[in-house]
């Protein structure tokens, strides 16, 4: 089991350093989750960590290619007054 | 999908582009002479000094641990850059490689900044491997760093350690509910934090890693973003509070909003400030504390003098051609750094010459101002030495255009003793309040928040900023400030009110 890195990453490295199997690889046109490395955090965090802290809605997607950031997920509450 | 705007790094721009320079020479001047002397030859810092010193970044910090509604992260931090910048991401060897040749290469190379692309303490390794290896390499640099404050309280002592003098906290905000509407989400202990939780860990982290800093004598600046309708008031609360903390400037940068940015903001039509409203923002915070107006928001890889950028003469790919002898480089900034700054030591010393004189020529024909009674607390009565808290007694002085005696001394009633006196301090405050109730000002070491806010409510206005220094020629500065801002034409502010 991995996640993946689709199209709509920015290439920002948040998730990069957070990885605790090193498993997210820097490239082009976006990075990647190497899916042998990448066990959905299930043995280190309660949550994958580069889905918590990833910035872009949609991304970050699991097997079944869910997104775990879906629409509307980290967009701010609608406009304040 | 827009593109950045990654400006022209070859077009020359002029050192210093004057029309920018809001901000007075005096600045510098203003500040305390121990701070003034260890930001006078920092470009960022001090008005004078951009046009002698050159700076650089490094963009050895791509990631972020938050996220800003007038951010789009496929750009570099906007809170340290212009938005829609670009830079290219560098590992901590290249950082110090390209360090060593461009302060081989500009001698007047004074200051290497960490400022992104992303959030300085997110990415701790190679932050903090770029600052060992070149402390190191090359000692006469001087370091700083700039976050958002998430991580500042757990990594206060590793910035010591590296001797980092200068630390830059965004701070937007002291206001939950206003955060809330400034920052969607934070990473905090492996998840992340949405809604007014997420404002009130950031704003905590950012208050704690503040007075950390200060204690350990790290200078802290505070940057703030203007949104209109969103922090505008509440800024001048925020400049309030981190001076009171100890902060030795705040920068007011506009909010840059632009749809074609992506960022949030952009996309709901949030505006930014004219610069009307820019300015008088600018000018309201002043009144409290020394204000930076010729911030210019560079790039987390800009390289040179203020408001240049020569990062196209210094590609990785150029570096590795050069032939650094890093040892005389080093002697080469010493040595100009010490020209440079002899030269502005005699530069300031002429302004203050002229502005005896001025004094002079006023003292003569016009009243020079009426006396102001001071409270000082002090150990020994000879230095400004003890904290507000702990003073068991405040020595009152009369200031006036050509002495300054001392009245006598006042029991204070200690707030401050310690966990037991706690439910009494508001009592034991009030006490002392009442007792130095005829004084204008009231010097001291350090002060709290919550008395600074009395005391000022009182009429009485605190000053720490003369810590340590000698109590008679502090009180003299302190009236002569007074005097040069108009505040002597008036009958002192309690008398006024009663
Ligand atoms: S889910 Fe966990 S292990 Fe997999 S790439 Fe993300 S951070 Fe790494
Ligand atoms: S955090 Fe998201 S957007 Fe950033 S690099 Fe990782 S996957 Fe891409
Ligand atoms: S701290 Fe900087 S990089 Fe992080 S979200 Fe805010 S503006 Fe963007």
């Amino acid at each position: 089991m991995a996640l993946e890195i689709i199209a709509g990453c920015v290439n920002c490295w948040a998730c990069v350093t957070l990885c605790p199997h090193q498993a997210i690889i820097e490239a082009q046109p976006h990075f990647l989750i190497d899916p042998l490395r990448c066990t959905e955090c299930v043995d280190a965090h309660a949550t994958p960590q580069c889905a918590a802290i990833c910035p872009v809605e949609g991304v970050i997607v699991n097997e079944l290619g869910d997104p775990l950031n879906p629409p509307g997920s980290l967009s701010p509450p609608a406009r304040f007054g | 999908m827009p593109t950045p705007s990654t400006s022209n790094p070859t077009a020359p721009i002029s050192g210093c582009a004057s029309g920018r320079c809001g901000s007075s020479t005096q600045q510098i001047d203003e500040l305390d002479a121990s701070t003034a002397q260890r930001v006078q030859d920092h470009p960022c810092y001090s008005e004078e000094a951009h046009k002698y010193f050159a700076r650089m970044h490094v963009a050895v910090a791509p990631a972020c641990n938050i996220q800003c509604n007038y951010c789009n992260r496929k750009y570099d931090c906007s809170n340290e850059s212009r938005p829609g910048v670009v830079s290219e991401v560098l590992t901590a060897a290249q950082a110090v490689k390209k360090t060593l040749a461009v302060a081989a290469a500009i001698p007047q190379m004074s200051v290497l900044g960490i400022a992104g692309p992303g959030d300085a303490l997110a990415n701790p390794e190679r932050t903090f491997a770029t600052f060992a290896e070149l402390s190191e390499r090359a000692p006469d640099l001087k370091l700083c760093l700039s976050t958002n404050g998430l991580m500042l309280p757990r990594y206060v002592d590793q910035i010591a350690a590296y001797h980092v003098d200068h630390v830059t906290i965004t701070i937007n905000c002291i206001d939950p509910e206003i955060g809330a509407q400034i920052y969607p989400w934070i990473f905090w202990n492996h998840r992340r934090v949405t809604g007014r939780e997420a404002s009130e860990i950031l704003i905590s982290q950012q208050q704690k890693g503040l007075e950390m800093l200060v204690e350990r004598g790290i200078l802290v600046k505070v940057n703030s973003v203007m949104i209109p309708g969103i922090n505008d008031q509440h800024l001048k609360e925020v400049s309030r509070v981190v001076r009171a903390k100890g902060a030795f400037l705040h920068n007011v940068m506009p909010l840059i909003s632009d749809p074609a940015h992506g960022t949030h903001f952009g996309l709901t039509g949030q505006r930014g400030p004219t610069p009307q409203e820019l300015k008088a923002l600018q000018d309201d915070c002043a009144g409290d504390m020394n204000m930076m107006r010729h911030c210019q928001q560079c790039r987390a890889d800009a390289v040179g003098m203020l408001g240049e950028d020569r990062g196209a003469e210094f590609t990785l790919e150029k570096i590795e051609a050069m032939q650094i002898d890093e040892h005389a480089a080093m002697g080469r900034r010493i040595a100009l750094r010490a020209a440079i700054n002899a030269e502005l030591a005699e530069k300031r010393a002429a302004r203050h010459a002229a502005s005896a004189q001025v004094i002079a020529l006023h003292r003569a024909t016009v009243s020079p101002g009426r006396p102001v009674r001071m409270a000082v607390a002090s150990s020994t009565g000879a230095i400004i030495d003890t904290h507000f808290g702990h003073a068991k007694s405040f020595r009152i002085l009369e200031v006036t255009a050509d002495s300054v005696h001392t009245l006598g001394t006042r029991a204070a009633a200690q707030y401050c003793g310690g966990e037991a006196d706690c439910g009494e301090a508001d009592n034991t405050l009030a006490r002392t309040l009442a007792s130095l109730a005829d004084c204008e000002v009231m010097l001291c070491s350090r002060i709290g928040i919550e008395p600074w806010g009395k005391l000022e409510a009182a009429g009485i206005r605190p000053d720490g900023s003369h810590a340590m220094e000698d109590v008679a020629s502090a009180a003299r500065a302190v009236w002569q400030a007074m005097l040069e801002s108009g505040q002597l034409a008036n009958a002192p502010a309690h008398q006024r009110r009663a």
